[in-house]
């Protein structure tokens, strides 16, 4: 079976306005959510409070979590504590509640599932995420970046290249911030693991077609660029089908059936991985062709490549 | 021609059983366990087992097996609640002598376990495990330092022959201790003085007060306080990082919180008492001579010790008079092991030059006299006053070990005289370092396993099917082809499996978002290769070298794309912590192992279907 029997010929190059228009009201709107409406930070960026409860029989820790969720707790945090009467639950913070609020609530809702609970004195917690890790965070990522632009840069001797990617590479976790931004799922944790998953798919996608157009290059550099790059996208349509295909099986399976600790980060890779084929299909290669990429580039001056002979 | 050279066949065949054995114990799952440990940290033999078995059948507890691993013991159970329950009576019961914490044990058969063989380690988001936050007393380092520097304007002012009366700690403004005045005698030469002094210690400022009772203060500078109180929480870090280092727990993590808190975090360790024993424990550490002059009994009787001496005390009670003058500190201190010696079990201690230059100045004059190791420990006891739960903090100082100087020694020397598991936690406790100031636990959590093994189980399955559903697809996409694929893709998840279980690296949420990026990857690499064969053989390429152009013309294309984002995980792990260089260790991990299962396996299979002179006349490539 084949997606496309015969190789393709999407005129990529001469319709990418209308990629980049669809790009820019995406990433703005994302941003535009992002700033307005923010993101739904789990207790693991935002801190909170922690109430431990001894339970004079076993804890039913499924009801303790209804009960808390009823009086108006927002998807607290209910473990096993030690032992099997102890619970501690994590709950968010709440502006609008006074601590002493905060207390009277939860505690009648843990009495609620059973009148005999002691309850410990509510505790306030820092976030499992403090500054100090996001400083760092964004840091390493930038960095990273900027090591893929350099990489590039020496590799495909060519600084639009670099840039068509690092843009591309930019634009994917702007759309799932969105996404968190509009849809107001939990942003936990895992999430940022699923960030930096879908960069390293987007990343490998936008070299595999950098890959190609220098072979187009190499093989006719008298090629104009935007046949080039069409050439080569289309070129590599099927594979890049074909494997977000069958990367998305797995996601799929894993938003369906993970359950609602690994939805948040199941509903990232989803919009990461259809966000980064879009990106490496419409954005990189024609970034680099309105940059000014020409063949020279790619070949600064004419040498043989010599075929990497395999392992 | 479709050729393989043979050594490759050998490496891969000897690659993916290697990668079978190392990450077999991972697909045995792993048994909720009590781990038992005896206070003492003595082995617990067959009786012992039985005693706690005991205990736990008369609380009516089940288990399914209990059996010895080392010198402790694990108890298995069918389920969390079981486990928790058995704890639950062993705290009622066996308490005092005993310390249980809550631990999962690999199903897998004892011949791994003799093998070193383990399964991966869950991370704490996954497994749950001990989350300590510590409270590091920051003034507590400003006074340590400025009583270090009292010592050293005592030895300059005697050296130059400038009498002194006394030595008092003064405070800043906010009444925390800033300083140090030295009054001396009326009418002293105070400039002479301060200049000795300036001269020992030159960056303080210095002021002197003339009249009745002439002193000279030497004040810290505000942003000297600023400095001393953040190089403390750094020192602080850099100890609770070799502490807990030598716990052997997996992936621990040492993180400062706000400015005077750290935090520690601990994955699989459930309420360790043993853990927050040594991570809470200021131990210190004073090489002493002992005082052979005076007799020891006469200054217990008299309940006071001859002048320049001190009664201190063994560990079994015994007491000893050590002089006050201390020959080197555990800041001075460079390594200490464990090591045997004719004399049995001791450490070997490494002590800088400083240290040794004294070391050796003491010992040769005292050869055949005895010289003591004296550790001195702060924690923090808890206690309930009307009720009230009062910490209070409790200095416990130990003679560890008195042993003659059999010879001229400086910088490194052999403390002898010590149990197995005595000189164990005495190299521990010394090696772990000096803590700059005191810290007491203000927060401690055991985060329960119950929300992370639904997490896990759930995660796991939708793998599983999506895995499935993966193959499926290969297979109806590439026919032949995707059945190698689907091979090779098995294979690179347990060769990335054993990797990871060899490094002994946790398994976390970001960690499994960092498999699913590299079967990801890996399948690419498979339909890069397919998609270039399918290329040839529409070029009208014969089936034999269509593979092997295939092969050879994708390779460019992995290696770039593989490359550029391994130097982004690498970046990653470099400049990243906690769940992110997670995520960079697999990352990077899992290219090496799908380009190796892609490249080399991948090949090593259809080479063996298609290669060879028999020429076939088609590819099953779909």
């Amino acid at each position: 079976m084949e997606f496309f029997g015969k190789a393709t010929s999407f005129p990529f190059m001469a319709t990418r306005r209308i990629w980049y228009t669809l790009s820019v009201i995406l990433v703005i709107g994302s941003l535009a959510l992002f700033f307005t409406r923010g993101l739904n930070l789990s207790v693991d960026f935002t801190g909170g409070s922690i109430v431990e409860a001894t339970y004079p029989g076993v804890a039913d820790i499924e009801k303790v979590r209804t009960a808390l969720e009823g009086a108006g707790f927002h998807e607290p945090v209910v473990q096993a504590f030690g032992n099997s009467h102890d619970i501690s639950a994590r709950l968010g913070p709440d502006a609008k509640l006074t601590v002493d609020q905060v207390r009277a609530k939860a505690e009648t809702a843990l009495r609620s599932v059973d009148a005999g609970v002691t309850i410990k004195p509510l505790e306030f917690v820092g976030p499992q995420v403090g500054v100090e890790l996001r400083n760092k965070a964004i840091w390493a990522l930038s960095l990273t970046l900027v090591a893929v632009f350099i990489y590039i840069a020496m590799f495909f001797h060519t600084w639009r290249l670099s840039a068509g990617a690092i843009l591309a590479l930019m634009h994917d976790p702007i759309l799932i911030i969105g996404w968190f931004a509009l849809s107001q799922t939990p942003f936990d944790l895992a999430v940022v693991a699923a960030l930096l998953a879908v960069v390293g798919y987007s990343l490998n996608d936008t070299i595999i077609v950098f890959d190609r157009i220098r072979e187009r290059f190499e093989a006719n550099r008298r090629l104009p660029t935007a046949v080039a790059l069409d050439q080569s996208v289309n070129q590599t349509l099927s594979r890049t089908i074909m494997t977000k295909v069958t990367t998305l099986i797995v996601v799929v399976a894993l938003l369906v059936l993970g359950g609602p600790a690994l939805r948040g980060f199941a509903e990232a890779l989803v919009i990461g991985i259809v966000a980064g084929t879009y990106s490496s299909i419409y954005i990189s290669a024609a970034l680099a062709m309105d940059l000014g990429l020409k063949a020279e580039h790619v070949f600064p001056v004419a040498r043989s490549r010599e075929v990497d002979s395999l392992p | 021609m479709l050729e393989f050279a043979r050594w490759k066949y050998v490496v891969v065949a000897v690659v993916a059983l290697l990668a079978l054995l190392i990450a077999a114990p991972n697909f045995f799952g792993d048994d909720i366990a009590l781990q038992v440990a005896r206070k003492d940290r003595a082995k617990i033999d067959d009786t012992g087992r039985q005693a706690v078995e005991d205990a736990l059948k008369a609380k009516g507890v089940t288990f399914k097996r209990a059996y010895v691993e080392g010198e402790r013991m694990m108890v298995l159970f069918d389920d969390v609640n079981a486990q928790l329950a058995a704890r639950d009576a062993l705290d009622d019961t066996l308490s005092q002598t005993h310390v249980s914490a809550l631990a999962r044990a690999p199903r897998a058969p004892g011949f791994f376990r003799t093998l070193g063989l383990r399964p991966m380690p869950l991370g704490l988001d996954l497994r749950g495990g001990l989350y300590l936050l510590y409270q590091v007393d920051v003034n507590d380092a400003v006074r340590a330092l400025l009583e270090s520097y009292e010592q050293d304007y005592r030895r300059a002012l005697t050296g130059a022959s400038i009498t002194f009366n006394d030595a008092l700690p003064l405070n800043g403004d906010d009444g925390i201790n800033n300083g140090v005045r030295f009054t001396f005698p009326a009418g002293a030469d105070l400039a002479a003085a301060r200049d000795v002094m300036q001269k020992t210690i030159s960056d303080v400022s210095y002021k002197l007060n003339e009249g009745a009772s002439p002193s000279v203060d030497a004040v810290l500078t505000p942003a000297q306080v600023t400095t001393r109180k953040r190089n403390a929480i750094q020192q602080n870090m850099i100890s609770m990082r070799n502490r807990v280092g030598e716990l052997g727990v997996t992936e621990p993590e040492v993180r400062q919180q706000g400015v005077d808190q750290i935090s520690v975090t601990l994955p699989g360790v459930l309420n360790s008492a043993e853990v927050k024993d040594i991570l809470g424990r200021v131990a210190t550490l004073e090489f002493r001579l002992t005082d052979v002059a005076n007799s020891v009994e006469e200054a217990v009787t008299r309940g006071r010790p001859p002048v320049g001496s001190r009664i201190y005390y063994h560990r079994d009670g015994r007491p000893t008079l050590l002089k006050r003058e201390i020959i080197a500190t555990g800041n001075q201190l460079i390594d200490a092991n464990t090591t045997v010696t004719p004399q049995g079990p001791g450490v070997s201690v490494r002590l800088n030059t400083q240290a040794g230059d004294e070391m050796l100045r003491i010992t040769q004059a005292n050869i055949g006299k005895p010289m003591a190791v004296v550790l001195i420990e702060k924690t923090l006891e808890k206690s309930l006053v009307n009720g009230q739960e009062v910490k209070r903090e409790v200095t416990k100082q130990e003679v560890i070990s008195e042993a003659t100087i059999q010879g001229v020694f400086s910088n490194q020397f052999n403390i002898t005289g010590l149990g197995q598991a005595e000189a164990r936690d005495t190299a521990l406790l010394m090696r772990s370092g000096q803590l700059a100031a005191k810290q007491f636990i203000v927060s401690e959590r055991a985060i329960g396993p119950s929300l992370g093994q639904e997490n896990i189980d759930s995660g796991v399955r939708a793998l599983i099917i999506g895995s499935v559903a993966l193959f499926c697809f290969m297979i109806f996409y590439y026919h032949l082809f995707g059945v190698v694929a689907s091979v090779v893709l098995a294979g690179n998840v347990v060769l990335l499996t054993a990797l990871l279980s060899l490094m002994k690296a946790s398994l976390s949420l970001p960690g499994i978002a960092g498999i699913l990026l590299t079967v990801g990857m890996a399948v690419d690499a498979n339909v890069i290769i397919y998609e270039r064969v399918r290329e040839e053989l529409r070029n009208g390429v014969s089936p034999q070298t269509s593979i092997r152009a295939g092969f050879e013309k994708a390779w460019s294309a992995i290696w770039d794309s593989n490359i550029t984002t391994a130097i982004a995980g690498v970046i990653l792990w470099v400049f990243g912590t906690g769940p992110i260089r997670n995520f960079a260790t697999v990352l990077v991990l899992g290219i090496a192992t799908s380009m190796f299962s892609a490249m080399l396996g991948s090949r090593a299979l259809l080479t063996l279907i298609y290669g060879g002179t028999h020429k076939p006349a088609k590819l099953s490539i779909g």
